[in-house]
């Protein structure tokens, strides 16, 4: 762009020297098809699954053996598909909890810590209560029952601290949550040296409390109860009047307190939602399947989660499927690891090369590149021509089209 | 007593280090959780420099102490560099989101530890830890004044000293001023001609690069060169430090002190469950942080942009 009076000022220098610093340009891409981000979103799947498959091949894998354990690991026999799901269940189950806080732009990063204090709740019901199940007074069915209901409110109790505060003095919700799974963290190690005061400091297998295997196969019920709070959650985001609350107050606060929306009463509703979704992943956890608890019981898929949810673009659906990418490459990544020989860290790496990638793919998504070479030139010719001292006719010209087009290159050129 | 406050401060350094870089990157409004991360990848850098620069020598005995110190803490900066490469691209260049990065580069850098170090060779290690920890005055009986001020390994003074100049290029230098205007409201600082990028660039690198250094105070001065894989915990820590400290390097001198007392109280006092005491920096931190949003100071809140990324089209 150069001004009518001809000379080139010293603004319009200045625009061309920024031009010439960047010859890529960023651009909110406004009118994407709809095909477009699941075909960025699929390839980037692909590359990520290809870089983990060059680091292993570096580290003294084969190629083939990359793909045939992968698949191996998570397919070969039907009790690995059952673990499977069971991964997939859990960590969908913590992303589902997380969403309703993220879609109103409250970053609980404490679902870690909640379901921890879920967790911990139900074993205070087992280890306390299981005397009566044992001695006939109470079923097994009815512990069950009192268990999952301590577990929703200890996950429920742990995320409302951080809500209220948010609520009522604006506190930072991000490093307060973050701080509430460290403090849960410390809870649990302190009840179990307190529950085994000496030896291994480890709480053994308790015997009540125990979901019952469906068809042989541990696991069945969690995956079915996830299965359906699956639906249930998509149903309350999308279609109750909660679920659009919580839009608009994600989309802007004050449109929320416009049309009359109490924004601490969401805050607080929403993340009490949370808490009890992360205290029900705790239940199913210990009665389930572990039926013990160690600080290291959610291990970090709190954190992982909330990339679950993130990646599935707070969609129940898409999280689906990104959670059983992420327990698909962790069971890879560990059957790998004892195959190669790699030492137990090895399925991180894959995960973290795969929320890199795939993190990396969604500017890809939201922003388009334009590439500036051809402006360059047309600038470089226009110099050309102003120490000619011929201008004024170009320059209008550049004013009407800014954009750097075929045409306007051709009429330069035949210029 | 002397004894327990020097163990303090040595265990403080470890998370001054990764405060003091967080500072810097979240003064720059990113708000970076791969801190535990970054650390993990300095411990490695660190490792994998004095491995190196031990594979030189043809017998122990020529080992150079300043060498060796100075290896390392280039090469624990140089990696902890890259950590912050990753994240300042993604979330700087391709403005992707900063808590989802952090977490995944934390997930990484931990896992990228264990992979690397389990299988490094530590000869030599022992030897380096020796020269990381050689103070002014070393010795056994020592007079309370040497075992607290000078007593201590390169790297204690070395974090002090980092979160010194941090605080003074902070609050005194124009380029200070210029981060700040960044983290507070980028839209007027690149109105202003202040380059966003850059500066959220530089704040970024630097700050990995400092917190990349706590991994190695923590593999050489606290665990006498063995290798062990706690880093992680060490970097929440330091992010809880961050904002007990309320974003200055200065306080967070004294706040490491005091988690340093905070940490080492229980052995200290002989509890044997340990678990509740622990807890006790989180549980001060979050004191501070509600305090801080009850007062509702300026001075006393985080940067206002923390945590978004800076598109210039956007309205």
């Amino acid at each position: 762009m150069k001004s009518v009076t001809g000379k080139p000022s010293k603004f319009d220098a200045f625009v061309d020297k920024l031009k010439k610093e960047s010859p890529i340009h960023i651009a909110k891409r406004m009118d994407a098809p709809k095909w477009l981000p699941w075909v960025v979103r699929v390839s980037a799947v692909i590359v990520a699954i290809f870089v983990c498959a060059i680091v292993c091949v570096g580290e003294g894998g084969s190629f083939g053996g990359f793909f045939t354990e992968l698949f191996r690991a998570s397919f070969s026999t039907g009790r690995r598909v059952v673990n499977l799901l069971q991964e997939i269940a859990i960590l969908l189950l913590i992303a589902l909890a997380v969403t309703p806080a993220f879609k109103m732009k409250f970053w609980n990063i404490g679902a870690e810590g909640q379901v921890l204090m879920g967790a911990l709740m139900s074993v205070v019901c087992i280890k306390y209560l299981g005397t009566y199940v044992t001695n006939g007074s109470m079923s097994d069915g009815g512990l069950i029952f009192i268990c999952l209901i301590a577990a929703i409110v200890g996950g429920a109790g742990w995320a409302v601290i951080p809500a209220i505060f948010k609520a009522k003095w604006n506190t930072n919700e991000t490093l307060f949550t973050l701080m509430m799974n460290y403090i849960a963290t410390g809870i649990v190690a302190f009840s179990i040296v307190a529950w085994v005061p000496a030896g291994s400091f480890t709480l053994g297998i308790l015997p009540q409390g125990h979901l019952p295997n469906v068809g042989g196969y541990p696991y069945i019920i969690n995956i079915i109860v996830v299965a359906i709070l699956v639906v249930l959650v998509w149903v309350y985001l999308r279609f109750s009047k909660h679920g659009y609350e919580i839009s608009v107050v994600g989309e802007s606060v004050n449109t929320a307190r416009y049309i009359g929306v109490s924004v601490p009463k969401v805050i607080i509703r929403t993340m009490l939602l949370s808490g009890m979704l992360c205290g029900v992943a705790g239940w199913l956890l210990v009665n389930g399947a572990s039926f013990s608890i160690t600080t290291e019981t959610v291990g970090g898929r709190g954190f992982t989660a909330i990339l679950v949810s993130w990646l599935g673009q707070f969609n129940p659906f898409a999280m689906v499927v990104v959670a059983f990418l992420v327990a698909f490459l962790t069971k890879g990544g560990s059957q790998l690891a004892s195959t190669y020989n790699f030492g137990g860290s090895f399925p991180k790496i894959m995960t973290g090369i795969f929320f890199f990638i795939f993190i990396a793919c969604e500017f890809f998504v939201n922003y388009k590149l334009k590439f500036n070479f051809e402006h360059l030139r047309k600038e470089k010719n226009q110099n050309e021509c102003v120490a000619d001292d011929v201008i004024d006719v170009q320059a209008e010209d550049d004013n009407k089209n800014n954009d750097a087009t075929e045409s306007n290159m051709d009429e330069e050129v035949t210029d | 007593m002397w004894i327990f406050l020097r163990k303090a401060v040595r265990l403080s350094a470890i998370y001054l280090y990764g405060a003091t870089g967080e500072i810097l990157t979240e003064k720059s409004g990113h708000l970076n959780l791969g801190t535990p991360g970054i650390m993990c990848m300095g411990a490695i850098g660190g490792c994998l420099g004095v491995r190196a620069y031990v594979g030189t020598l043809s017998s122990l005995a020529q080992m150079n102490g300043f060498a060796v110190v100075l290896i390392g803490i280039i090469c624990a900066f140089l990696f902890g560099m890259l950590g912050g490469l990753i994240y300042s691209f993604l979330t700087v260049t391709l403005r992707c989101n900063q808590n989802v990065t952090g977490l995944t580069l934390t997930t990484f850098g931990a896992g990228l530890m264990s992979f690397v170090l389990s299988s490094i060779d530590q000869t030599g290690f022992s030897e380096a830890s020796e020269y990381f920890r050689m103070g002014f005055v070393n010795g056994q009986d020592l007079d309370w004044f040497s075992t607290l001020f000078l007593n201590y390994g390169t790297l204690v003074y070395l974090a002090i000293a980092i979160a010194i100049i941090a605080a003074i290029v902070l609050k005194k230098t124009r380029t200070g001023l210029n981060l700040r205007a960044v983290g507070e409201n980028p839209a007027t600082a690149d109105a202003a001609g202040i380059s966003v990028g850059k500066y959220r660039y530089f704040a970024t690198l630097t700050g990995a690069g400092i917190a990349g250094l706590g991994g190695l105070c923590y593999i050489m001065d606290s665990l006498l060169g063995t290798i062990d894989y706690e880093v992680e915990a060490f970097g929440w820590i330091a992010v809880a430090l961050v904002i007990f400290s309320i974003w200055k390097p200065d306080l967070a001198i004294v706040g490491s002190l005091l988690f340093g007392i905070l940490l080492n109280a229980a052995d200290a006092m002989q509890i044997l469950n340990k678990g509740l005491i622990k807890t006790l920096p989180y549980v001060v931190t979050v004191i501070v942080l509600v305090i801080t949003s009850i007062i509702n100071k300026r001075e006393t809140q985080p940067p206002a942009a923390l945590g978004t990324s800076y598109f210039r089209e956007e309205r």
